[in-house]
Parts: C-alpha cells; sequence; structure tokens
C-alpha cells in the first residue's frame, strides 16, 4: 500500500479517537439543550474535573496493589460516573434550578459563573500545572511495511472506541425503552405539557444533566488514560469544541452530536496532519461559524419553529 | 427541625462525595512516580460550611430578602434638578484628585477607568440589547493591536490611532455579528467565545505581523498637542512637556496625564453612549431585548438593531484598547484571554445590566478591591464566578438596576 493511503489511515484513526472524545461530551450538550435550552457551559469543567478524578482513581488502585488492567478500568469508569454524576446533580440544583422560568440571559451568565468557578476550585485544590500519567494500557497494532510508514492502532485508541459505542448503546436504550426515557422525550417535546400529566419535570432535567455528567465521566477517565496528561484548563477548551460538534449535527439530536464529534475530531486531525498544528482550533471555530451561517439547524437537527 | 437536620445531613453527605476527590487528595508527583496524599482540612471545612447553611436555609433567606440593598441615589424626580451640580462636582473631583494622590494610587485609578470604559461597552450589547457578547476581549485585542501595529508600521500617531482602532473594532464586530446576529441568542454566547479564542490564536501565531507569543513592545505614549511626556524628545525636533512649560521633569507627570485622559474618554464614552440610548436606536434595542416578537411587529428590523449594538459596543472596545496599548507601552496575545471577557461581563452582571452608573461603580470596584486584598489574589476568580452564580439567584437586576426610561400618562 502507497504511504500516503497508509499516513491517511492513520489520520482517520487518530481524528475518530478524538472525535469518539468530543461526541461523548457533545451528548451532554445537546440532550440539556433539547430539554430546557440552554447551553450548560460548566459541562466542559464537569469533564475536566472527571478527568482528575479519573486519574486520582487510578492511582489510588495502584497504591492499593491493584493491578488487573480490566478491573481497574472498570472500577476507575464507576467510581469516576458516579462522582461525575454527583457534580453534574449539584450544578444543576445550586445554579440552575433556582432559574427556572427566569429571562434566557439569566441561567446563562449563571452557567458562565460556575464554570469559571470549577475551573478555579479544581486549579486552587490540585494547582495549575500539568499532571501525568503513567500510561496503565500500552501498545498496540501494527499495519503496513516495516520499511515504510507504519499505521499504528493503540489497545487504547480501541477501548476508547469500544466505550464511546457502548455508552451510546446503553444512552439509546435508555431513552427509548425506560419509562424515564419516555419522560425524558416527553419532557424536551413540550416541558409544560410534561409537566401537566404529571412528569415531575424538574427530576428529568436533573437526570438530563446527570446523563451528561456521566458520559463526560466516560470522556474525562479516557481521555486521562490517552494522552496521560491533564490540567484544570482543559475543560474550556473541549466544552467549545464538543458544543462545535453538538452544533454541527444538529442541536437537540443525539445521534447528531455523535456524528458532529466525530466529523470534528476528523477535520481537525487532518488539520494538524497537513496544515499546521497551531491553526487546529480556528479551524475547529470557524467551521462553528461556517455551520451557522449556512446551515444554522445543523446535519441532523430540526429547523426550530419560533413561538409567540 | 428533624426534616431540616435530614436535608443539612443529605446536603453535607454529598458534598463530602464531592470535596474528597478534588479538595481532599492531593497529587504528588516526584520523578517519574505520581502519588497521591490526603488533605482532610479542606473536606471538613466545606462540609461543615454546607451542614451549616443547609440547616439555616430557611432563616438566612429570610434574612437576605428583608435586607434592603440602599439605593445610593435619590428617586429620579427629585435628582433631575441636582443632576448637573452633581455631574460638575463628580467630574472635578475625578480630575483634581489624581494631583493629591500617590503615583501608584493613580496608576490603579487609570486601569480602573479602562475596565470602566469596557464595562460600558459591553454594557450596550449585554445591558441594553441583550445580547450575551462572550468574547468582548477579542475587539478589545483588535484595537490594541491596531494601534501597535499601525504606529510600529506606519508611525501614526496615538490621536489618529483611536478612531482608526474603534473603527477597525467596529468593523470586525459587524463582520462576525453579520452572519450570528439572525440566530437565536445562545449562539451568539458560543461564537462570540470561539471568535475571541480565534483572534487571540491568531495573534499568538502570525509571527511576521504581530511578533507571536512575545508581543510587540516600545509602543509610543500618547502626546499632549505634540508635547511629549519624555526626560528627552523621541521625535526629531520634538519638544517634551515639562521643556515647553519650563517645569521640571517628573515622572508622575506622565501618570498623571494618562490618568487625565483616561477621565476624558470615559467622560467622552458615556456621554455618547447617553445620546445613543435616548435616540430610536436605543430605544429598539431596549424594546428588542424585552420583547424580540412584539418589537418586530412593530417593524423594527431586528438583525440591523442588534448589529448597531453589536458594532457600537465592539468600537467602544476598540477604542479602550488603543488606550490601554498606549498605557502599557507594551501588549502580547496573554493580556486578551477568555479570563478578561469573564471578568467584563462580571462587571456588567454586577453593576446591573444596562445601569450605567452600576457598571462604573462596579468596575472601579472589581479593579481597586484586587489591589487592596493582594493576599486573596489567588480566589479573585473563584470568587468572581460564585457572585457571578449567587448574583444571578438573588439579584439579577444587578445591586445597582438601571431605572428605566418611562413617561405615565396623565390620568
Amino acid at each position: 500500500m502507497p504511504d500516503e493511503f497508509l499516513h491517511f489511515s492513520q489520520q482517520v484513526i487518530n481524528g475518530l479517537t478524538l472525535g469518539s472524545i468530543y461526541a461523548l461530551i457533545a451528548i451532554g450538550y445537546t440532550m440539556v439543550y433539547g430539554i430546557i435550552g440552554m447551553i450548560n457551559f460548566a459541562h466542559g469543567e464537569i469533564y475536566m474535573i472527571s478527568a482528575y478524578v479519573g486519574l486520582i482513581m487510578v492511582t489510588l488502585l495502584g497504591m492499593l496493589g491493584v493491578h488487573m488492567i480490566p478491573i481497574v478500568l472498570l472500577l476507575t469508569l464507576a467510581a469516576t460516573i458516579l462522582i461525575t454524576s454527583a457534580y453534574g446533580w449539584t450544578v444543576e440544583r445550586v445554579a440552575y434550578r433556582p432559574l427556572r422560568g427566569s429571562p434566557r440571559l439569566v441561567p446563562l451568565i449563571s452557567a458562565i459563573g460556575m464554570s469559571i468557578f470549577l475551573q478555579n476550585y479544581v486549579q486552587l485544590s490540585q494547582g495549575a500545572r500539568n499532571v501525568a500519567l503513567q500510561p496503565l494500557i500500552s501498545g498496540g497494532w501494527r499495519f503496513g511495511d516495516s520499511a515504510g510508514f507504519q499505521v499504528y492502532l493503540s489497545y487504547m485508541q480501541v477501548i476508547i472506541g469500544v466505550a464511546t459505542v457502548v455508552a451510546m448503546v446503553v444512552l439509546t436504550l435508555f431513552i427509548s425503552r425506560s419509562r424515564m426515557g419516555r419522560a425524558c422525550r416527553a419532557c424536551s417535546e413540550d416541558r409544560p405539557m410534561a409537566n401537566l400529566l404529571g412528569i415531575d419535570t424538574d427530576r428529568v432535567i436533573a437526570l438530563t444533566l446527570v446523563n451528561g455528567a456521566a458520559l463526560a465521566a466516560v470522556a474525562g477517565v479516557l481521555v486521562s488514560l490517552y494522552y496521560g496528561l491533564i490540567n484544570p484548563f482543559l475543560g474550556f477548551i473541549a466544552g467549545i469544541k464538543a458544543f462545535t460538534a453538538a452544533v454541527l449535527g444538529g442541536i437537540g439530536s443525539i445521534p447528531g452530536a455523535v456524528l458532529g464529534g466525530l466529523i470534528l475530531g476528523i477535520t481537525e486531525s487532518f488539520t494538524s496532519a497537513y496544515l499546521s498544528t497551531e491553526y487546529k482550533d480556528v479551524v475547529a471555530f470557524g467551521l462553528l461559524v461556517l455551520i451557522l451561517l449556512f446551515r444554522p439547524t445543523g446535519l441532523l437537527g430540526k429547523p426550530d419553529v419560533e413561538k409567540v | 427541625m428533624a426534616t431540616r437536620l435530614k436535608e443539612a445531613g443529605i446536603a453535607a453527605a454529598l458534598m463530602l462525595v464531592l470535596a474528597v476527590p478534588i479538595l481532599g487528595i492531593n497529587i504528588v508527583i516526584d520523578g517519574p512516580s505520581t502519588h497521591l496524599e490526603g488533605e482532610p482540612l479542606p473536606v471538613v471545612i466545606a462540609v461543615f460550611a454546607v451542614f451549616l447553611v443547609r440547616l439555616f436555609h430557611g432563616p438566612i433567606a429570610m434574612a437576605l430578602g428583608r435586607v434592603k440593598v440602599p439605593t445610593l441615589l435619590p428617586t429620579p424626580e427629585r435628582m433631575e434638578s441636582y443632576r448637573p451640580a452633581i455631574l460638575t462636582v463628580l467630574i472635578a473631583v475625578a480630575l483634581i484628585w489624581p494631583f493629591t494622590a500617590s503615583r501608584g494610587a493613580v496608576d490603579i485609578a487609570t486601569l480602573a477607568l479602562i475596565y470602566v470604559m469596557l464595562g460600558l461597552g459591553l454594557n450596550i450589547v449585554v445591558g441594553f440589547a441583550g445580547l450575551l457578547d462572550l468574547g468582548y476581549v477579542a475587539f478589545y485585542a483588535v484595537g490594541a493591536y491596531s494601534y501597535a501595529l499601525l504606529t510600529e508600521y506606519f508611525g501614526l500617531s496615538f490621536w489618529t490611532c483611536l478612531p482608526i482602532s474603534a473603527a477597525m473594532a467596529g468593523l470586525f464586530g459587524c463582520v462576525l455579528g453579520f452572519p450570528v446576529l439572525r440566530l437565536r441568542g445562545d449562539y451568539l454566547a458560543i461564537v462570540t467565545l470561539g471568535f475571541g479564542e480565534i483572534i487571540r490564536l491568531v495573534l499568538n501565531n502570525w509571527d511576521s505581523l504581530t511578533n507571536g507569543p512575545n508581543g510587540i513592545g516600545d509602543i509610543p505614549k500618547p502626546t499632549l498637542f505634540g508635547l511629549e511626556f519624555s526626560r528627552q524628545p523621541e521625535m526629531e525636533g520634538g519638544t517634551t512637556f515639562h521643556e515647553f512649560f519650563g517645569l521640571d521633569y517628573s515622572g508622575g507627570d506622565k501618570v498623571v496625564f494618562l490618568y487625565l485622559l483616561a477621565t476624558v474618554l470615559v467622560i467622552f464614552t458615556l456621554y455618547i453612549i447617553n445620546r445613543l440610548i435616548r435616540m430610536p436606536v436605543g430605544r429598539a434595542w431596549e424594546a428588542l431585548r424585552e420583547d424580540e416578537i412584539a418589537a418586530r411587529s412593530l417593524g423594527l428590523n431586528p438583525t440591523t438593531i442588534k448589529l448597531s449594538a453589536f458594532t457600537i459596543g465592539a468600537s467602544f472596545a476598540g477604542f479602550a484598547g488603543c488606550f490601554f496599548a498606549a498605557r502599557q507601552g507594551f501588549i502580547d496575545p496573554k493580556s486578551f484571554e477568555f479570563i478578561e471577557s469573564a471578568i467584563v461581563l462580571a462587571i456588567v452582571v454586577l453593576g446591573g445590566m444596562g445601569s450605567q452608573v452600576g457598571v462604573i461603580l462596579a468596575a472601579i470596584a472589581l479593579t481597586v478591591l484586587p489591589e487592596v486584598a493582594r493576599q486573596f489574589e489567588d480566589y479573585r476568580m473563584l470568587i468572581f464566578g460564585l457572585v457571578m452564580v449567587l448574583m444571578m439567584i438573588w439579584r439579577p437586576q444587578g445591586l445597582l438596576p438601571a431605572r428605566r426610561l418611562r413617561q405615565e400618562l396623565p390620568t
């Protein structure tokens, strides 16, 4: 196989890995937006917190002498999902619930305040530095000639892909089959009506934020294991990008968020490979402006009907 | 009481879950290995604080509800007649004060005035037009870099660059706003946030033009009708201020001059904005903020009106940026991070959206307080974030809410 093709495939693999992470975070944005029509600005910080909790759990288990990789991975995921969900729930309870029914700008500003608060909270308690984690899972497969360029697919990338697919399937089943999932769908269709029909909308909203936080937790753990380097500022940029992904796919649509995440990941990986790494963020934001310009409803979104 | 205790207990338990991993465990890196260290004290404090707040939540809320935030201003009717007198006194104090104060204090006051300008500019966008702009710092950067680059490559003076900077920032605002303002409000927030980052990244990476992360230095200070405030004239055949008036050279003159210049710029900004909000366009901004659909049905074109607010707001940021570059003498992309946008937004929110007096006081408070309480500097942003949330819950209209212009019909 020619080197160009191998190089290309490598970028696709890297892009899909990055895109899976964006997709997991983007779902959190899209679900919350679908139900309360608000951008949950603190979502990026929730993801950052989960990366810290994940790293702490892995280190803790290592200190306790647990070395079986599957067990470490599962325990870390479980604990991180639990703690991050608690953060998601608390943010909703403290910063969003008291503001139900206020003008649009009010909860948005509250969310930004929460985001600034959480970022500084982690920065003050854990330090404004990079924290590194030794790779827990190393190794992978190589394809191509041994002489020329080789495509590298690490085990970690496979785990990220698998975890993302599993998370999507679980979420889709939850939304489409469970009673609570049906309540979620009802709320996103028409919240006052759902409320009239006896659905506890406050609970549904809290649940949506918790779901989003749990998915962000999966993304956070995977990122801290994949890159092995985290700092308190990673939530800000990841948050904007995941939001871009959600808008790209059509805000409010879960498959859209996944699609948007993957497209964004691949675009970014190609930009770094073929153009310049410095401008990869510029390309991502440029993409956001372009989508809003030409297709504000996103790829899979429904048009927004304005009601009086 | 029992239910309150139970609720407080649940809240405290939740806080324990939240605090243990982040507050209670420190990641220690020594060499290649990473290990953890427990730090119980902050967790105990946090859990205890949450328990108490939750337990006495009812009484606290009642007490807060009873506290009437003092309205610093007399009622509008009584105030109207005093207005010119109050304004004259305030301006006179602002102009005389620097000659009696220390150099450091004047310097901080100048910085506060820059934030006043930024706050007033953002107040047009957020307060009057109700558009959430999270990338306001981008226009500030455009203004600052316009002056720095024009003076570096073309040798233009501060006074020529001041309107150019404002125009450039306005142009950027217009070009960015045009596609986005047709959409729903929250998209604007995120696009402006992204735009702020794009501007910073471009400034950081376009080495050949902006000198990248090293920034641009040796930006000339403003002159007073061509008189410089340096010891030696820097321009060929130039005259300095102290030579012209036959005074001894003093470094303090420059500081005072910059302060006075900032005061004049703030007064100019205030004058323009006060004219604007009484004009039809200003009324239209508020109408659109209150009810877009009603405003549209009365024949207002929302896109043009929002665009005008966005552009005018941006050009005031450019104005402030130009002065900032001249005052610092050196700028780099680090001065234009998101956190600056957040500070300016906090100023507007704290002061009261749409209230100019409130915004001015908040800008002064938020610049001067951190300077006074230096030992709490690390906690500054943490407190800002918290204050933004609490303000939205308790007093979304700000500390000094805007008085609506209104006319009552005679009955």
